[in-house]
């Protein structure tokens, strides 16, 4: 569904993403896992549109898609949960939502997608009018990624969705992703927490500095020696 | 029943200014920037305002629709031509870029026109109305309720259409907007139509109302309005709504006690307390969002 080959980003003169290559399949999440700075937003950033590539190619079903406009992948079909959430929180619950469907035009879809965001999300609907700067952050996420839903995505970025949340609440977004994959979205997820990661993932790939280290099933990625010491805080 | 005759007249002066504030910090919303040409910019509406009435004879409404709509496409190829590229500069190379557009514009009108001044012609009636004992003119009370009327609209096209929810999620998060597919700088270009078409609907109105324009007109009220805006909370709509009302009435009552030499001189005193008393001004955002 996507490939990335050999892609080369610069932040600036910062090298930061180097040969990097990577693929997702339909119906699959693939996590990337890695440290703080090791490039992993900067990955998503790319493919969703916000970096431009320097070098190297992103296929997205078919389609050249490295380098366009953020809303062009919008509209070709894939959606990004930005790390931090970054809501609109001056606007209310529902008009963040609404904003998701930007790009859409059928009027009876979109109010079915909002239907089905406030059944993933209870508390989303309890707060439709509430202004989005005043939920917790636990709302927050779930308001991000229902944002993204609205846009009715083939593939979902998510960035860090756990960062800054109780556990109980990890939780609950997890089994969330897992519900949403199960209805037929392909999911990117990247995260520092590999331990929740893995254990949802069909694949990962891990990144430091900039570079692909490891990657397998989720499985061979739990069991291997080295992720256990890095990342799993393991012996 | 004079204060409320000066008090009518400070509401009707306070419009003009709001409208103006109104692109001021719509703009400084969604970019950052104080687009100090945005003064000129109500000048050039009225002088379209100004030719739309004595060359093709054209009534006030005409006149004032024709002046907001090249208004609205020169504030688009100003922000196109000048501002588009600064995108990513300081913010101290956009504000003087923009004070140097200020100066193209004023300074190419007086190459072509000169710097005469017009008379504007009498456009609306005059009759006196009498209303709890004070007198009040006509126009006033019609200018009052062109410029509400505006601003119902511009509310209306925040809030409820797609273009304002994409101008508010742009001023918030431009990078966050584009993951939700806005077109960011098409967002910007419709800001800056927005701002230049209500400055140049007070470039009318003012025209009609003070008779009097010429190619300077313009940096007066563009500085007023700026410090209406930052009264208001520069960054918010209804901060210039208010902020230019207070202004307004603050201007004239200090005409109307007899200090009309201090009426400006009142207006920077304004500006001056409020940054030090109150820099985020009235409606000012200083609360810090939760993450």
């Amino acid at each position: 569904m996507l490939q990335v080959n050999n892609i080369d980003v610069f932040y600036g003169n910062i090298h930061a993403l180097k040969n990097i290559s990577l693929e997702v399949n339909e119906g699959e999440i693939v996590t990337l896992i890695g440290a703080n700075g090791a490039g992993k937003t900067t990955l998503l950033k790319t493919l969703s549109g916000l970096l431009k590539p320097k070098q190297g190619t992103i296929t997205y079903k078919m389609q050249q898609i490295g380098g366009k406009p953020a809303q062009a992948i919008v509209k070709s079909g894939i959606s990004h949960v930005p790390e931090g959430r970054r809501v609109f929180a001056n606007m209310s619950v529902e008009e963040n939502l609404e904003l998701g469907a930007f790009l859409r035009k059928d009027r009876d879809g979109i109010k079915k997608d909002l239907d089905h965001v406030f059944e993933l999300f209870p508390r989303l609907k309890e707060r439709r009018k509430q202004l989005s700067g005043t939920l917790s952050g636990g709302e927050q996420q779930m308001l991000a990624m229902g944002r993204a839903i609205m846009a009715r995505p083939n593939l979902l970025l998510l960035d860090e969705p756990s960062m800054g949340l109780a556990p109980l609440i990890v939780q609950q977004i997890f089994e969330i992703i897992q519900t949403i994959n199960k209805e037929g979205t392909t999911i990117l997820l990247v995260e520092q927490n590999a331990h929740m990661a893995l254990s949802i993932a069909d694949r990962a790939y891990v990144i430091e500095t900039g570079k692909i280290v490891l990657s397998g099933t989720a499985k061979e990625l739990q069991e291997s020696e080295e992720v256990k010491a890095a990342y799993l805080g393991g012996v | 029943m004079d204060w409320l005759q000066q008090l009518i007249n400070g509401i009707s002066l306070g419009s003009i200014y709001a409208l103006i504030a109104l692109g001021y910090t719509m703009v400084y919303g969604i970019i950052k920037l104080i687009n100090f040409a945005h003064g000129d910019v109500f000048m050039l509406g009225a002088f379209i305002g100004f030719f739309a009435i004595t060359r093709w004879e054209m009534g006030f409404i005409p006149a004032l629709i024709i002046a907001m709509v090249v208004c609205s496409i020169i504030g688009m190829i100003i922000e196109r031509v000048a501002y588009k590229r600064l995108r990513n500069a300081t913010r101290i190379a956009a504000l003087t870029t923009a004070i140097g557009v200020s100066f193209l514009i004023e300074y190419t009108m007086i190459f072509f026109r000169g710097a005469t001044p017009e008379a504007y012609p009498q456009v609306l009636p005059q009759t006196n109305i009498n209303i709890l004992g004070a007198n009040i003119n006509s126009q006033t009370i019609f200018i009052l309720v062109v410029t509400i009327i505006l601003m119902i609209l511009l509310q209306f096209i925040v809030h409820k259409t797609k273009i304002g929810k994409a101008m508010r999620a742009v001023s918030h998060d431009a990078d966050a907007a584009r993951l939700m597919g806005i077109n960011v700088d098409n967002t910007i270009s419709a800001t800056f139509a927005i701002g230049s078409a209500l400055a140049g609907a007070a470039g009318v109105i003012f025209g009609s109302y003070y008779t009097r324009i010429d190619p300077l007109m313009g940096v007066l009220p563009g500085l007023k309005a700026f410090i209406a805006a930052v009264l208001g909370g520069i960054g918010s709509i209804p901060g210039a709504m208010v902020g230019g009302f207070i202004l307004g009435i603050i201007e004239t009552v200090v005409s109307a006690v007899g200090y009309s030499l201090w009426r400006d001189a009142a207006a920077f005193i304004i500006l001056i307390l409020i940054l030090i008393l109150r820099p985020a001004g009235i409606f000012g955002k200083n609360i810090r969002e939760k993450v």
